[in-house]
């Protein structure tokens, strides 16, 4: 296993060149993908023209931190040169014109694309199973979801076969899966990363953020794809940081509050023994933990379920079979195209969302459901706050339970949903959330420590993740192979 | 709480989705255990309490009303399903 930071360095040692990288990589992915189908589109000739010119830079001495090191992309983001289908058989044929904003910003950094990762269909999923190109497995047991919906990503990172990847997380989908495989992943405070090119699912809600083994790694990435875009009309317009800043900072005097509402029913014995186990190395380490209240944290998950639909019922409206993507080969008039175009093109999970999102904003049920879900949204926003004034980071699971066996919740969603129970409060107040390995449960698989932090509070957030995985080495356990 | 057939119909035709006979009851289901979930919400008191649109508090940023674009119609549109002289094809709306 490679972090991102190991490669720098013999990057810029050049003890090894961004090609021979790259083909190392595709080699490790040619030979362990068919089994996770982790990766959805390669393509060797566009990896090694951006890993030459990643040497090219170098030899000119205009090489980054970054340069020439291998990434893997959610096909969330539109990028030229590869397709941009989002787990959906709407864009099987879809080739983005341009690239997203975070992926300009992973090129001016000299990453190199590896390959576009596996994802639940337009986001939408916490298991990878609504991917219209296949499920993904977990490394660490073939038979498990990697989790959702960005679950290429993390297997990528997980399996080794990718040092790094992006993600995005609208309800938890960096965080879960990172907590399902066994990597770090951190979804940024709202407005931080540019949602331009990225293929919308809830607006209010969407960040994209890295994922990686550790910390370290995150921060690196982070500094990349951080940053003002004025075709993001979210984005924020503040001061560049600089993310690895607090890596080094002591825990002593770090307030950590531990939500007693994490820590009640649904949770399992194995991800409360090793998340309390958490708690005691960061004692250990000189940090402080009082226990905290986020007394309306249990309506995150109905919150999110009206609002995340919502936004994806409006945002999905573009695919009519117009302008782009697919289109029903059979149809009578313009209105019967676009039904059956939506029909056809979107699958059921995907369907039910926009249906009840549909429902939640049409005439009569809109203040009932919709405003009400905002309302409830503002209160829960609002225990953070009050949370915070007692402790400078929030600390808990990030999963009620370690992975679960492909086909499992295949049936009955809403046990599903309900596993994002920690991690949509987090997306509905905006707030920058992590998610890091912090021990094995049931059946040999990881469990994920979740770290919340208050607005713009990355910095901080990384350093007390750093601080743990210097002390700790499950982020550097890789699975059986 | 469960819905209505002709709702579920009425949802999917304004959503611009068809539905199969055979997916009618399918779907009614699914929507009727989604409801129930966020049916909960209706349990919290609200009054006075100001809809949270977005994660920020957003101010719309102005620009300087100057051309910013280049002219991408041929690269947008050579991921149409069907174009023609430029323009976009659709099944004729008026007679």
């Amino acid at each position: 296993m490679d972090t991102v930071k190991q490669l720098s360095a013999r990057l810029a040692a050049g003890d090894v060149s961004a090609v021979e990288l790259a083909q190392d990589y595709l080699a490790k992915i040619q030979a362990a993908n068919p089994a996770l189908n982790a990766f959805v589109e390669l393509n060797e000739a566009q990896t090694l023209s951006e890993a030459r010119a990643a040497d090219a830079l170098r030899a000119e001495g205009r090489a980054g931190p970054l340069t020439g090191v291998p990434i893997a992309h959610k096909d969330i983001f539109c990028q030229t040169g590869w397709h941009a289908r989002c787990g959906s058989k709407m864009l099987e044929n879809f080739a983005a014109p341009y690239d997203a904003g975070l992926i300009e910003r992973a090129r001016a950094a000299g990453l190199v694309t590896l390959g576009r990762t596996n994802m639940d269909e337009f986001a939408m999923g916490s298991t990878n199973e609504s991917s219209y190109y296949g499920v993904v497995h977990n490394p660490w047991q073939l038979d498990a979801v990697p989790g959702g919906s960005s679950g290429g990503s993390a297997a990528a990172v997980a399996a080794g076969i990718a040092p790094a990847a992006s993600g995005t997380d609208t309800g938890g989908s960096i965080r879960q899966p990172a907590a399902f495989c066994g990597i770090t992943g951190i979804k940024p405070t709202y407005g931080i990363v540019s949602r331009w090119g990225m293929i919308a699912y809830a607006s209010s809600l969407d960040q994209g953020g890295p994922m990686a083994h550790t910390a370290e790694d995150c921060a690196l990435l982070l500094n990349a794809f951080a940053g003002f875009d004025t075709r993001d009309a979210t984005s924020l317009e503040r001061a560049p940081e600089d993310y690895t800043r607090a890596l080094d900072a002591p825990l002593a005097g770090l307030r950590i509050g531990v939500p007693k509402e994490f820590f009640g029913e649904g949770m399992s014995d194995d991800v409360r023994a090793a998340v309390d186990a958490a708690l005691a190395t960061f004692r250990t380490l000189g940090a402080r933990t009082v226990e905290v209240s986020l007394p309306r944290s249990g309506y995150a998950v109905p919150a999110y379920y009206v609002i995340a639909p919502a936004e994806a019922s409006s945002n999905l409206n573009r695919f009519d079979g117009v302008r782009y993507g697919y289109r029903a080969p059979e149809y009578r008039d313009l209105n019967d195209m676009y039904a059956k175009t939506r029909a056809q093109g979107f699958g059921e999970e995907v369907k039910r969302r926009i249906l009840i999102g549909t429902y939640v904003l049409s005439h009569g049920y809109y203040d009932a459901y919709y405003l009400q879900a905002q309302r409830v949204r503002r209160l829960i926003a609002d225990d953070y706050q009050v949370a915070f004034r007692d402790c400078d980071l929030i600390l808990g699971p990030t999963t009620p339970t370690v992975a679960y066996g492909i086909g499992d919740k295949a049936d009955d969603p809403l046990s599903m949903y309900l596993g994002d129970i920690y991690t949509t409060s987090v997306n509905l107040a905006g707030l920058p959330g992590m998610s890091i390995p912090c021990g094995f449960g049931a059946g040999g698989l990881p469990v994920g420590l979740q770290i919340v932090g208050n607005y713009f509070d990355e910095a901080r957030m990384l350093g007390a993740a750093h601080r743990f995985q210097q002390a700790t080495d499950w982020h550097l356990r890789t699975p059986p192979r | 709480m469960s819905l209505t057939d002709p709702q579920v119909r009425h949802i999917a035709k304004l959503a611009r989705i068809e539905l199969a006979d055979g997916q009618l009851e399918r779907t009614r289901d699914a929507l009727g255990s989604m409801l129930g979930l966020i049916e909960q919400l209706q349990a919290i008191d609200t009054t006075g309490v100001e809809p949270m649109a977005h994660a920020t508090d957003l101010v719309l940023r102005l620009r300087d009303d100057a051309i910013s674009e280049t002219d991408h119609r041929s690269a947008y549109q050579a991921v149409a399903p069907a174009v023609e002289n430029g323009l976009y094809l659709v099944p004729k709306v008026i007679e």
